[in-house]
């Protein structure tokens, strides 16, 4: 195979833990791997990447790229595509990367596969598993020409610390007049404390059950004894409960963590496409006929609000 | 003596502000409706109950709101099948103007990559100030399409917006990311990819859907277009469907009632895990 290309996306200094989880899948399916850092004043950021295993960064630095618009973006990746011959170009799902992904598509006229969660080489090629209607269905999607584009569903795959160091490789590249349009007037970041959801290991979500906006009081000292983050279901998020940014499901975010605590959530079908696909599925909910609990790995029956506080504290007993 | 001329002036202004906006919609399977692949080609089978994408309804909403407040026209653009009229009808109900559906068998199987180069020829013709789409389709769940239309029609860009504004020559998004919210400002002509949470659509009225069908609409092949064969379909698509199967299974399920010690219980069921 020849090379790949891992956008790895930034912010605040890091890399983000998504890219860094296609990087090290990308590494085990042979060929030349290499990371693309797209920023301004990036040089360190990209260096971060040698330690999950890029040896070669390509790193378009540019003021133009400081703020995080994807129009800019499709530009300077489509020149390390073309600086580079890359067969593979891989990105970890966001809302940038999206935006990016499908750009970089029309601008190549290249094929773009997305919400896999699974790419396996097949005979030089790949093949990428999508899951389709729901989850219910995992569909094998190919490519017909190169390069191959790939967004991959967050947290599908955990990255690997390899202590290695990358060489890191500027690429110059042109902007498009329409691909700088666009101006960042103000950026309003929300603080929540801890990690994102699409980073999060562990993700408590809350939904209608909770009784009210304070119930996420809850979910957050249970994220918080677990080392994770807080989701919540479009209900709540639509009610104002909590942010949209925390949304998981049809209209928010899929994320496959390695554990799913759903409390007071009844799992409907917008919520469960956005979530069933994590590693284990934990439900608490008072309502023993919830269709959450036809595919929660444990579904307990009962109060949430004697369970989770319960619960946060044997967590926090046994960290301890 | 030349005093102020209102009629002139104001028609000047109007004139100025007045948006063509084209609004990108989609015909999907009811979200009711049970959804099957079809195990030959891996498409989604669309025979069934169909339904205007929901977000795209979201989209037309922000169109009218926009046009009552600046005036204009709206257009609702779609590819697919004849029966997707159906649902350009509805948008047309809700008080959107004409409608055009680009319908030609060639373009059934197209990917991202062919729906959007025709999407981007019907889009040419239009030469709408904005062009809107909704966030995501419910049946192929990729909130994409929009960014690879923007770069095709080298106009910028702003999704995920869940408040928009007109002012002058210049649309101000208020973009959702995963960390927060990002103010994006774009002069027109632009592109702009609307979130459900940016409105609440309005039903069609009685008035509506009477006055819906004396509304234009057109429909165009991709000769009208200019689109050749090869740019659509399988032959156009960079991407294929080679197989499908249910997912591995997951084990299995435990289903326990609180008995006081629920909380104990998955403290264990998390250390056999390994999840602590």
């Amino acid at each position: 195979m020849g090379t790949t290309l891992v956008f790895l996306e930034h912010h605040g200094g890091e890399l983000q833990k998504g890219g860094l989880g296609v990087l090290a899948r990308a590494a085990s399916l042979g060929g030349e791997v290499a990371g693309v850092v797209l920023g301004h004043g990036v040089q360190d950021v990209a260096a971060q990447a040698g330690a999950y295993g890029a040896s070669t960064v390509y790193v378009v630095d540019h003021e133009t790229l400081a703020p995080p618009l994807p129009q800019p973006r499709v530009d300077a990746l489509a020149a390390v595509v073309a600086e580079t011959g890359a067969e593979n170009v891989l990105f970890a799902g966001s809302v940038l990367s999206a935006d990016v992904a499908a750009g970089l598509a029309a601008r190549l006229d290249a094929g773009l596969n997305w919400d896999l969660t699974d790419l396996v080489a097949d005979g030089g090629g790949l093949v990428g598993k999508r899951p389709a209607l729901g989850d219910t269905v995992l569909v094998d999607v190919g490519w017909t020409t190169t390069p191959r584009l790939a967004l991959v569903r967050s947290g599908s795959f955990e990255p690997v610390e390899t202590g290695g160091t990358a060489t890191v490789t500027p690429v110059s590249a042109q902007f498009e007049d329409f691909s700088t349009q666009p101006v960042l007037v103000e950026h309003l970041q929300e603080t929540t404390s801890g990690p994102s959801i699409e980073e999060a290991d562990v993700i408590v979500a809350g939904g209608r059950g909770l009784g009210a906006p304070e119930g996420f009081k809850l979910c957050e000292e249970l994220a918080d004894a677990l080392g994770g983050a807080v989701a919540a279901t479009r209900a709540v998020v639509d009610a104002g409960w909590y942010p949209y940014s925390t949304q998981v499901g049809q209209t928010g975010k899929s994320v496959s963590p390695r554990l799913y605590i759903a409390l007071g959530i009844s799992g409907a079908i917008q919520h469960k496409v956005g979530m069933q696909s994590s590693g284990t599925i934990v439900a608490v909910n008072k309502d023993p006929n919830a269709p959450i609990f036809d595919f929660a790995d444990l579904g307990v029956i009962g109060d949430l609000n004697q369970i989770a506080p319960k619960l946060a504290e044997l967590v926090r007993a046994r960290k301890a | 003596m030349t005093g102020f001329d209102c009629v002139t002036a104001c028609a000047r202004v109007a004139r100025v502000l007045a948006v063509k906006i084209a609004v990108c919609v989609k015909q999907v399977p009811d979200a009711a409706a049970a959804k099957r692949l079809d195990p030959a080609t891996g498409r989604l089978d669309r025979s069934g109950e169909t339904a205007l994408n929901a977000t795209d309804v979201n989209a037309v909403e922000e169109a009218l709101r926009l046009k009552e407040a600046h005036g204009g026209e709206i257009v609702v653009v779609s590819v697919g099948p004849e029966k997707a009229l159906e649902s350009l009808r509805k948008a047309l109900a809700m008080g959107a103007d004409r409608a055009v559906l680009v319908s030609d068998p060639a373009v059934a199987g197209s990917d991202l990559v062919a729906t959007s180069h025709v999407l981007a020829k019907a889009l040419e013709r239009e030469a709408a100030d904005l062009v809107l789409f909704g966030q995501q389709s419910s049946d192929s769940d990729g909130a994409v399409l929009w960014a690879a239309v923007a770069d095709r029609l080298r106009r910028p860009m702003i999704s995920q917006v869940a408040e928009l504004k007109l002012d002058g020559g210049t649309a101000t998004g208020k973009r959702q990311t995963e960390f927060g919210y990002d103010v994006i400002a774009v002069p027109l002509p632009a592109v702009v990819a609307v979130s459900d949470a940016i409105n609440e659509p309005r039903y069609p009225s009685l008035k509506g859907i009477m006055s819906a069908k004396s509304k234009p609409t057109e429909t165009l092949s991709l000769a009208d277009l200019g689109v050749e064969g090869e740019r659509v379909g399988v032959a156009g698509s960079r991407t294929t469907v080679m197989g499908m199967a249910p997912p591995p299974p997951k084990g299995g399920q435990v289903k326990i009632e609180d008995d006081g010690n629920a909380a104990e219980k998955i403290v264990d069921f998390l250390a056999e895990r390994k999840l602590l």
